[in-house]
């Protein structure tokens, strides 16, 4: 089996330093709806020179490099624990080059281990064994202003008249970005999960945010709801950083789960606009980064 | 666009309204979760006795916040290993989490000028209006390009919050910011929240 540490640290500063072409262009088009002179323009204006910057100078997207979320998808012959390995190796090394910050906090004694290693849960690995000969690894690095605003609903909502339906799962949605304001670093992108446990329905909002602004989802009663719900978040005029205006939203992504005939989770992941994504895939001897 | 260099005067503030672009200079520090958690615990509050270098810490802070700005921030910083120190990437962080304790920190220290994103609630709109200061939006993520107008760090307090929650001490020229709560009582965030809470309401409806 190969060894990807380099190749990982590779993963892992194109992601924090070079933000994937799809968010840049939808970044763009946020910036041409806004009024000129208006204070939301501007921080968009001050974003994409950000981006730029950021690129050159091979330096963070963003001072929070949040949490290392890998989404591993290995073939028979790879061992996933000496690919966890090697993460964990190459997480330490793109800390020392200052492609991330030290973001790993014991939560009881308050200790930063300095590294961005902390136990199991940090950085946040996920492993699944696949058919066929390609090793795909997905990272996102998701900040912690983002995770914040991140919502779980039990439907029925009371207070929102949310049902268990589709409707219900719009209601649960559109509060999740009014109560967000810019404090996720709006414009956004959702992630939503229905359905679950509480557990698996955060994690599968997440993996939502690894597809493409502008792919299609595949069920299309769920594809309206995304383009509906898009259209609808950026009617509440929160706008870029909360300054009020067009965009408060770049795009929704959503996914059903099976669950308990008791629970109806509907689960918001919060992305800020440094939608930090890559994809690294090994094939034979060729490895790529998209 | 405003010019203003710190420290800053009262009528500096004053001055100062909602909207308002700045571009601010001179010495600022950046504190966040642990650092406001510590100033509050031992020096405002009073419920933890002071250990170790915090006599030491709090005397240089008392002199650099005086008509100081706070910085919501926790930095990527160079060359941590050999002590020249530099900011890579320091844009700023979700503010709120402060709103328990920014208040009485701008009162205690006289602060003037908070600078982070998210705005703050009505506890450090009041203290903008008592003391007086100012919070300013700088824009979120936008880490590189800020980092660009820090021009030197004079050094750091607490480095045992960790690098993020550390008290950097920097010199900054230029830095772009906002006036989103000023101290007439106006905020920005409590507007966009009210009209985009009636927003909701009426999508709901249908």
């Amino acid at each position: 089996m190969q060894d990807l540490t380099e190749q990982f640290v590779e993963l892992i500063r194109r992601t924090s330093t070079d933000l994937p072409a799809d968010v840049h262009r939808a970044l763009n088009e946020a910036r041409d709806r806004e009024a000129p002179g208006s204070a939301a323009r501007s921080a968009l204006e001050s974003i994409l020179q950000n981006v730029e910057l950021a690129r050159q100078k091979n330096s963070p997207i963003c001072q929070d490099t949040g949490t290392p979320i890998f989404f591993v998808r290995y073939p028979a012959g790879w061992s996933g624990r000496a690919l966890r390995a090697q993460i964990r190796a190459a997480i330490a090394r793109a800390t020392e080059k200052a492609y991330l910050r030290p973001n790993a906090v014991d939560s009881l004694s308050g200790k930063n281990s300095g590294n961005n290693l902390g136990d199991e849960a940090f950085p946040s690995l996920h492993f699944e064994e696949v058919e066929g000969e390609t090793l795909t690894v997905d990272l996102l690095l998701k900040g912690g202003g983002c995770e914040n605003v991140g919502a779980q609903y039990s439907l029925p909502d009371d207070r929102l008249g949310a049902d268990r339906d589709l409707q219900g799962v719009r209601r649960a949605v559109l509060d999740a970005v009014q109560q967000a304001q810019g404090l996720g670093c709006a414009p956004g992108v959702l992630g939503v999960s229905i359905g679950g446990d509480r557990g698996t329905s955060y994690a599968a909002s997440k993996q939502q945010l690894l597809r493409a602004l502008d792919d299609t989802n595949p069920d299309p009663a769920l594809a309206r709801l995304e383009a509906q719900l898009t259209q609808e978040a950026n009617t509440l005029g929160i706008g870029p950083m909360g300054f009020g205006g067009a965009t408060t939203v770049l795009g929704v992504k959503m996914t059903g789960q099976h669950r308990l005939p008791a629970c109806y989770f509907v689960t918001v992941s919060y992305m800020c606009w440094a939608d930090r994504r890559r994809r690294l895939t090994v094939l034979g001897d060729t490895c790529t980064i998209e | 666009m405003k010019t203003l260099h710190m420290p800053l005067s009262a009528e500096d503030i004053r001055d100062l309204h909602l909207g308002d672009s700045v571009l601010l200079s001179g010495v600022m520090i950046t504190a966040r979760d642990a650092a406001h958690k510590w100033m509050i615990d031992t020096y405002v509050r009073r419920t933890r006795t002071p250990a170790g270098d915090d006599e030491q810490v709090y005397a240089a802070l008392k002199d650099l916040l005086r008509g100081g700005a706070i910085y919501h921030c926790g930095p990527v910083v160079a060359g941590l290993q050999t002590k020249q120190y530099a900011f890579k990437a320091a844009g700023p962080t979700t503010s709120i989490r402060e709103e328990p304790y920014q208040g009485e920190v701008m009162h205690h220290f006289g602060v003037r000028a908070v600078i982070g994103k998210g705005g703050m609630g009505a506890r450090t709109l009041a203290a903008c209006r008592e003391v007086p200061g100012v919070y300013l939006h700088a824009i979120g993520g936008a880490a590189t390009l800020i980092a660009e107008t820090v021009k030197r760090v004079q050094g750091v307090h607490k480095l045992e919050f960790g690098v993020p929650e550390a008290m950097w001490v920097i010199e900054v020229e230029d830095f772009p910011a906002v006036v989103t709560m000023d101290s007439h009582g106006q905020s920005l965030h409590a507007a966009i929240e009210k009209a985009s809470h009636e927003a909701l309401e009426k999508l709901l409806t249908t």
